[in-house]
């Protein structure tokens, strides 16, 4: 008589054996399991994630049209580096490059090849600009003899943390110029100041992290330019319009920050963020040829032609630059218009509504990234990482943080208004804010502050997820910790 | 009486016309500039799709190592999370979770020195890399900081490696400054000679990189006698040399198939390993790891610390924002497939190679260069190159819908040219079968087309072959181009548009 193995229960991955025992954590485990079970119990785990969509802290798009994720789906398996196998998914990264540097004002002639590169976000835009600085600067001062060996980058201290990653690794001095009260951002008069002879160039911000507002690149332009002819360097600029990349060409044409500055030599922007895209692409621009050290770049034979190349990242998905192509064509430039000023009206819904509660004083810029930044007037009851925590009740994420050193001792509250940011839920967030005001005056002040109170949300059920403590002096204490080591906010 | 309001026209009826009939498909596709106005999404759609299938296909592309075949069910969880930006672990505390996950169990698959339930040290990255990127950055700082503490000059940092390495390892030594010093490949030994390696050593070396999957052959390096060496000569110098394992590809096949096989953080030098959750870690591309052996092997300055969920998250990559779904899928193969599965898959990936092996091997015109023990790769170089080509071969093969490349090996022996075949999970035994037949057609038809190579003038010498093949007559340039132009015409009336 033969014995068969008893089939698994069909269907049901909660009836089976899998289910009592927990998801290995630390080793592999030594035998397979269904593939129904694998899905159901990631996918169930994954359910205890925060929501995108309601993910007020990120600037990084989440959510797309189902035919750009059909095309997402249908490429997942592409690997971009592939370029002599997959070459009209190259062709797709080359026309975006085109289009972006022609809509940054890059000079070009008709037909002619914008210099630039996709990358997997800003922060890899931004270490490959830097390269190209760094390394023109090395050559330019081999070539008159003089020492190379103490390179520096003057910027804001208001810069994203990837700025100091490229510090750090590639062993750039970083020399930024501290915000003060009312001014939050850098000052170019002060940043040119601090330009010497080893400055490789001078990074300025189009949206800056903490409260959207756009550098006054035109005036460090000028001023830079002045310098220029005085001493007879050539310290050029790079802005990082991570966000404000695909914002201004489109809300404030008439705003010169791009490549009509003539010290303007690489621009880097997120696809992620304003351009629409999910996270992994950002892309480099360079004014023209020259602002590229060949050394720097690397050059693969596909098709019989040359295709340059300059990345860290080698392999890597293709869906996303598929993604940004079709939104480039599907939008143009005139539906992204149409994003940016629905997104720029809710942005003073949400503001206008943060106004009236009479509570906040605003930081953030009418012109600049549809985020509104807001602190509270009065701190001596409750301070604004309590209205954060109380508002992750109601299911919003709105981060507060400190805000860069020269202004530390101001906290803010950052609500980021993106494409899928509706009218609704810009009033349903108003709303919220307000009745979280009301909620804590109720509160006694006593109980605040002697109290550290310990808010659990829906994680704490589960293994393995920390408990979350969000006491105002612990956070307090961690954030002053975190200032000492030089930490940068999560501010993406 | 009521007067119903008359149905209006649609303003648009170019909104009714399905994408053929509109006038989308008669502009031209913009290249250069953006276009000011808005296209219907399905238009967008259609455009980009119908451009795409011009791309080769990725299933029969043989070039590459990284995965092209996912179940269903993974699909399903990485479109559930293409709009998780997973830099946000505060907001993604279950994502970061599973990427720590993840490390623990690579770390514990390469015998790091850890506790059972002891928090490894690694990162997920976005290949490979960016693995070797944070990896040599890592010795590079170390080292920096010994020789500063030393009193001593740190401004000349080299690397140790082998001819053979992959692109990335040149890219690294060109952005971060560190000399790039490479052991000579020779004849019939095309990866790094350990002894060789270790000659090249000196006080400036920052570490010496072996590969576990050499990517022109998918040969394993002996890191074993590296270690041995290179340990002798640490003791004699004084100097701490360490070791990294480049093992991109070789990473998760080694422990599955030979795991007998001494190469990872069982050896004391070996500091740092990488590999790639997208070639044989059997997840689509966008996902590497690297783990290093302990909390020391990481200078700490080249960490940044993020506060999520009250606890500290130390965080080195170089990338920043990017997306979630590979993390995700690699945890899901981890589980799904546990040690028996990836063991099979790698056996019958082994299995496939073998078979492919055989079938070219009895054409009798191919060397084998790849070896039985490495990566499940065939790679094979003629045996005569004087009429035609491996460069040949691989453009004929591509007719029949195989993309399988020839490259020149490097520098010392750049006169031998290979043909590279990477098996992958979706190669299956049919598909082996079917190359090889396409294969053995190449190679009659190459018997028959002149040779490409430079001709004299007005004849076509010929080469009297030894072998059983028969002999080329010698004919006039016009007898040869028509049977050329025969030839195509036969071809091009038979041609088949896809393999399988």
């Amino acid at each position: 008589m033969s014995l068969s193995k008893p089939p698994l229960p069909s269907g049901i991955s909660f009836a089976s054996r899998f289910a009592p025992h927990s998801l290995p954590r630390w080793s592999m485990p030594e035998k397979a399991m269904p593939k129904e079970v694998a899905y159901q119990n990631i996918h169930d785990e994954l359910q205890l994630d925060g929501n995108p969509k309601l993910n007020l802290a990120s600037f990084v798009t989440t959510s797309m049209e189902e035919e750009c994720n059909k095309l997402i789906m249908e490429s997942i398996n592409k690997n971009y580096v592939d370029m002599d196998e997959y070459p009209i998914t190259t062709d797709l990264h080359n026309r975006c490059v085109n289009m972006l540097a022609r809509l940054f004002n890059a000079p070009m002639e008709e037909g002619e090849c914008g210099v630039g590169v996709g990358t997997v976000g800003s922060s890899e835009a931004i270490m490959l600009a830097g390269l190209a600085f760094k390394k023109r600067w090395q050559n330019m001062r081999r070539a008159q003899g003089k020492p190379f060996d103490k390179p520096n980058i003057v910027t804001g201290s208001n810069v994203q943390v990837c700025w100091e990653k490229f510090a750090r690794y590639f062993e750039v001095e970083l020399k930024q110029v501290t915000v003060r009260e009312g001014y939050y951002v850098m000052d170019p008069q002060r940043a040119v100041e601090m330009v010497d002879e080893n400055t490789i160039c001078v990074a300025a911000i189009l949206g800056s992290t903490y409260n959207g507002e756009f550098e006054d690149v035109k005036l460090l332009n000028d001023l830079l330019l002045q310098k220029n002819k005085q001493i007879g360097w050539e310290t050029p600029i790079h802005v990082d319009a991570a966000s404000g990349g695909f914002i201004a060409p489109f809300l404030y044409e008439e705003l010169e920050w791009d490549f009509r500055l003539p010290l303007v030599k690489s621009i880097n922007v997120s696809g992620h963020k304003y351009g629409l895209v999910y996270a992994g692409i950002g892309w480099v621009l360079w004014r023209t040829k020259q602002d590229l050290p060949q050394d720097l770049v690397f050059h693969i034979n596909y098709l019989g032609a040359d295709q340059p190349t300059f990345t860290l990242n080698f392999s890597k998905g293709s869906s996303q630059i598929i993604a940004q192509y079709y939104q480039l064509i599907h939008l143009g430039k005139e539906g992204y218009r149409n994003v940016m000023e629905n997104c720029r009206e809710n942005a003073m819904v949400v503001k206008e509504g943060i106004v009236n509660t009479g509570c906040f004083n605003i930081l953030s810029k009418d012109n600049g990234v549809p985020v509104v930044a807001f602190s509270l007037k009065d701190r001596s009851h409750h301070d604004e990482f309590k209205i954060s925590a109380m508002l992750r009740r109601h299911g919003w994420i709105v981060p507060a943080y400190p805000l860069p050193p020269g202004a530390d001792h101001i906290t803010v509250l950052r609500v980021v208004i993106r494409a899928d940011f509706s009218r609704t839920l810009a009033e349903s967030l108003v709303m919220d804010i307000t009745n979280v005001l009301r909620q804590l005056e109720m509160l006694p002040h006593q109980y605040i502050n002697d109290h550290k109170a310990t808010m659990t949300n829906d994680h704490n059920n589960i293994e393995g997820v920390k408990k979350r403590i969000t006491s105002s002096e612990v956070r307090r204490k961690i954030i002053a910790q975190e200032a000492k080591r030089r930490q940068k906010i999560l501010a993406a | 009486m009521a007067l119903s309001p008359r149905v209006r026209e649609p303003e648009n009826r170019e909104q009714l016309c399905c994408t053929f009939a509109s006038r989308y498909v008669r502009d031209s596709v913009p290249k250069f500039t953006m276009p000011e106005k808005s296209i219907p999404k399905d238009a967008a759609y259609q455009i980009i799709n119908d451009e795409l299938m011009l791309d080769g296909a990725p299933r029969l592309n043989l070039a590459s190592f990284v995965t092209t075949w996912m179940e269903p069910e993974v699909d399903k969880l990485i479109m559930a999370s293409l709009n998780k930006n997973y830099v946000d672990m505060d907001e993604y505390p279950v994502t970061t979770e599973l990427q720590n996950r993840c490390v623990n169990m690579i770390a514990h698959l390469f015998n790091a020195p850890i506790g059972e339930d002891e928090t490894a040290v690694g990162v997920g990255t976005v290949g490979s890399s960016e693995a070797i990127m944070l990896a040599g950055l890592a010795f590079k700082r170390k080292w920096q900081i010994k020789r500063k503490s030393e009193g001593k000059p740190y401004d000349k940092p080299n690397i140790v490696t082998g001819a053979n390495v992959q692109v990335c390892w040149e890219k690294f030594a060109r952005y971060f400054e560190v000399e790039l010093k490479e052991v000579k490949l020779s004849e019939g030994c095309y990866v790094m000679d350990p002894k060789k390696a270790v000659e090249l050593v000196d006080e400036n070396t920052i570490c010496v990189a072996a590969i576990l999957g050499s990517t022109l052959t998918g040969e394993f390096e002996d890191v074993k006698l590296l270690n041995e060496l290179l340990t002798e000569k640490n003791k004699e110098t004084g100097w701490d040399t360490p070791i990294h394992v480049d093992a991109a590809s070789g990473g998760f096949i080694a422990p599955f198939l030979s795991p007998d096989l001494v190469w990872d953080f069982r050896l004391p030098l070996v500091k740092s390993i990488n590999v790639s959750g997208h070639k044989y870690g059997l997840v689509y591309p966008g996902v590497g790891w690297v783990v290093w052996r302990s909390k020391d092997d990481l200078p700490d300055d080249l960490v940044f610390h993020i506060n999520y969920l009250g606890t500290d998250q130390p965080t080195f990559t170089l990338n920043f924002s990017k997306g979630s779904s590979q993390i995700i899928a690699q945890y899901y193969q981890f589980i799904r497939l546990g040690f028996e599965g990836y063991k099979n898959i790698m056996e019958n990936c082994m299995e496939n190679a073998r078979i492919l092996k055989e079938g070219i091997e009895r054409t009798g015109r191919f060397n084998i260069l790849s070896k039985d023990v490495g990566v499940p790769v065939v790679a094979m170089s003629l045996k005569d190159s004087s009429q035609h080509t491996v460069f040949e071969i691989s453009d004929h093969l591509r007719r029949f819908g195989w993309i399988v490349p020839a490259y020149s090996m490097p520098p010392d022996v750049q006169h031998v040219a290979v043909l590279r075949v990477v098996i992958r999970e979706d190669f299956s035994r049919s598909l082996a079968e079917r190359l090889m037949s396409d294969i053995e057609k190449v190679v009659q038809l190459l018997d028959i087309l002149p040779s490409p190579l430079p001709l004299k003038a007005a004849n076509v010498s010929t080469i009297a072959n030894d072998s059983d093949h028969h002999h080329k007559v010698k004919k006039s340039e016009m007898e040869i181009q028509a049977e050329v132009l025969e030839f195509w015409k036969r071809l091009v009336d038979g041609r088949r548009t896809g393999a399988c």
